[in-house]
């Protein structure tokens, strides 16, 4: 009996989840469709993308920066073992340009900007504020969602390359300015190695995907929200962690099918 | 004063999963009138207004405002009702990333196209109309629970609405604030020529304003009339709420199986 | 009056991404040393190319000269054709020797090219007669352990 349980147990909630997935496809869709009004007051994304982008510039420019940083002393150790420190350059690049900027950048915004929307979005349903909309016949999904939805996917693109070209000085601050890599070398095998449309484009589309991602999660979850204490801060945490699993499961299907024989 | 009824409650049942909520109900809301619809918490009463406002669909009968069944209208329609009618929700819901200003200027900028010097001066008349014509430039968080209520109500008049609907209008005011708020529901229904209809449980307040009460308990109407009528009621329930006693057709205690002295030990 | 310097705020959050995308094309990447100049193509066969990839750089005494556009198998001789824009700056005689080379051992394969001493030059659409293919790791070690194997018989 008790096995019976766990089973029927674990078949609710792989239901459970499938559903909440339709649901939040849908609310993708809604969302799609009454973008309108954003695009016509941009005002409206304007305001977002300072609460979402700006905000988060900091933690970003200063994160991107030590992993450069990092980068640098452990690729330098790596590579001066067979002789290549001159590599340094398009190690540190390629490894922020193609993976870290944007897997990096997309897990930060997930937990500050992310967790943001999510907790005011369930707040503001918990405070009846999202009823009062409604009632206003204001569809608060073209006022309140859709405007945070393109303010993160525009945002996040930009935040991933500010990261990687912060990370790519950190390397360059540790590999050329503290360990005497020749500068150079360091910068021509990095132009050498790192393709404009393979490498740089291709991180860009990640950071867009991984931006819609995050964007409607965390707003979905904000939607759907019990509206309590516990509802909310239950949410926030949903938000955080299913988007950053979100971005690393995005990130190995999106690597397998752009760097897949280059 | 004529008796052409604005909204029309006819026979309604609602139950939430298999939980009767609302039991046969029948209302009728007057043009021009200030009605209140009182009972206990856990009585109903919010799901009442939620039917009124079209959020949810009544299990059997219908829900009429102004000669149209709200639950059968589409979203477009639903939404063009919605614009004739003003809800002010239980703690004023203001939007709190907006400032004063822009929170009643909200829907004349959704559904409008009107300059911004007209908005302005209409802003300006609506925050007046509420005594806070000087707080426009403030955010809601800096308001207290009385101002927030007051500008959530000029929010709610902003594009004169033929219905207002009031969740617990008194819920957590002082004294001073709860006369405020009553009186201006009282002035701004007669100045605007609304209906306006108030779910509360602050008896002794809304007897002061109303035309008509109506009392809800358990999902039935236990009693109505008008304010004399209810205060010279000899109906128990009645009697009850109105003057607040302890225990009477609604009992103190939560019903139980066992008696207080099993429950405490003590052998019989 | 609020409004205003938030709109900075976010002028100035666009500027400084797109600033970084700009840093990263022309700094980091190689879309700086696309050249923008005039080009002219020409093609080399090789029996292997190896990991040469489109966009290698194709050089001259270790002086970018052009890159790989594309890289198909021709049907009718079973090699690789290597397409290669050369910078119209740069004229090659004919019998200009073509090699797949490794930058470093680890390093990326590009194409290196060694003048010969022909008078007339390689026009649009030549082709490089003489190549080179490329050092494929695998076979040399396979190689060495066979003979290795065979000594021990």
């Amino acid at each position: 009996m008790p096995l019976i349980n766990s089973v029927r147990g674990v078949g609710h909630r792989v239901v459970g989840s499938i559903w909440r997935l339709g649901v939040a496809a849908r609310f993708l869709a809604m969302t799609l469709m009454q973008s309108g009004v954003s695009f016509r007051r941009f005002q409206l994304i304007v305001r977002e993308m300072f609460s979402s982008g700006v905000m988060s510039l900091i933690i970003i420019g200063v994160a991107g920066l030590f992993v450069g940083m990092v980068l640098g002393l452990q690729g330098f150790e790596t590579l001066k073992r067979y002789g290549s420190e001159s590599a340094l350059g398009s190690l540190v690049a390629l490894s922020l340009v193609r993976e870290l900027g944007p897997v990096l950048a997309a897990l930060l915004f997930a937990s500050r900007a992310g967790s943001a929307m999510t907790a005011e979005i369930g707040l503001m349903k918990a405070t009846e504020q999202i009823a009062a909309m409604e009632m206003m016949a204001v569809s608060p999904i073209a006022r309140v969602v859709a405007p945070r939805f393109w303010a993160g996917v525009i945002s996040m693109p930009l935040l991933a390359a500010m990261f990687s070209a912060m990370g790519v000085f950190g390397g360059y601050i540790v590999g050329v300015v503290m360990i005497g890599v020749d500068e150079g070398s360091f910068w021509s095998q990095m132009q050498g190695s790192v393709d404009f449309r393979n490498d740089i484009i291709n991180g860009v589309i990640k950071s867009f995907v991984f931006g819609v991602a995050v964007t409607v999660i965390a707003l979905f979850e904000g939607f759907d929200a019990p509206p309590t204490a516990e509802g909310v801060s239950g949410a926030t945490t949903r938000t955080v962690v299913e988007s950053s699993l979100a971005i690393l499961m995005l990130d190995f299907i999106l690597t397998a099918f752009m760097f897949r024989g280059v | 004063m004529s008796e052409q009824a604005l909204v029309e409650i006819r026979d309604v049942n609602f139950s939430y999963d298999r939980r009767p909520v609302l039991n046969g109900i029948n209302m009728s809301f007057g043009k021009g009138k200030v009605i209140a619809v009182m009972g206990g918490s856990g009585c109903g009463k919010t799901t009442l207004f939620r039917l009124i406002g079209g959020a949810l669909r009544p299990t059997r009968g219908e829900v009429r405002i102004d000669g149209k069944v709200i639950h059968d209208l589409d979203d477009k329609g639903l939404y063009e009702m919605r614009r004739k009618m003003g809800v002010l929700f239980q703690f004023g819901a203001l939007f709190t990333d907006m400032s004063v200003f822009d929170n009643v200027a909200f829907q004349m900028r959704e559904h409008t196209d009107l300059p911004e010097e007209i908005i302005h001066d209409l802003v300006m008349m609506k925050l007046h109309a509420v005594g806070l014509r000087g707080t426009h430039q403030l955010m809601p968080a800096e308001l207290s629970g009385g101002m927030a209520r007051r500008v959530a109500l000029a929010r709610t008049i902003a594009l004169d609405p033929m219905l207002i609907l009031y969740d617990e209008p008194f819920a957590g005011l002082d004294p001073i604030s709860l006369s405020v708020v009553g009186q201006l529901i009282r002035k701004l229904n007669d100045a605007l020529g609304t209906t306006s209809v108030v779910v509360t449980h602050d008896v002794q307040e809304s007897l002061k304003i109303v035309d008509y009460v109506y009392f809800i308990s358990d999902g039935v109407i236990r009693a109505e009339g008008t304010p004399d009528e209810i205060r010279a009621s000899s109906d128990p329930f009645v009697h009850q709420f109105v003057h607040g006693e302890v225990d009477g057709p609604l009992p103190f205690h939560y019903p139980v199986a066992t008696t207080y002295a099993q429950d405490m030990g003590v052998k019989s | 009056m609020q409004r205003t310097t938030l709109d900075l705020w976010v002028g100035a959050f666009v500027v400084a991404g797109i600033a970084a995308l700009v840093v990263l094309a022309l700094k980091v990447g190689n879309l700086s040393t696309y050249n923008v100049s005039e080009t002219y193509q020409v093609t080399a066969y090789f029996t292997n190319v190896g990991g040469l990839k489109p966009t290698a750089s194709v050089r001259s005494a270790g002086v970018l000269v052009g890159r790989v556009d594309s890289i198909v198998l021709d049907t009718d001789r079973y090699e690789a054709k290597v397409a290669i824009s050369v910078d119209r700056r740069y004229q090659f005689p004919k019998d200009t020797f073509a090699n797949i080379l490794t930058s470093g051992l680890l390093g990326e394969q590009y194409i290196g090219l060694i003048p010969g001493g022909d008078e007339e030059v390689l026009k649009d659409g030549g082709v490089f007669r003489k190549t080179q293919s490329a050092m494929v790791l695998e076979d040399l070690i396979g190689k060495f352990l066979f003979s290795q194997a065979d000594s021990k018989e």
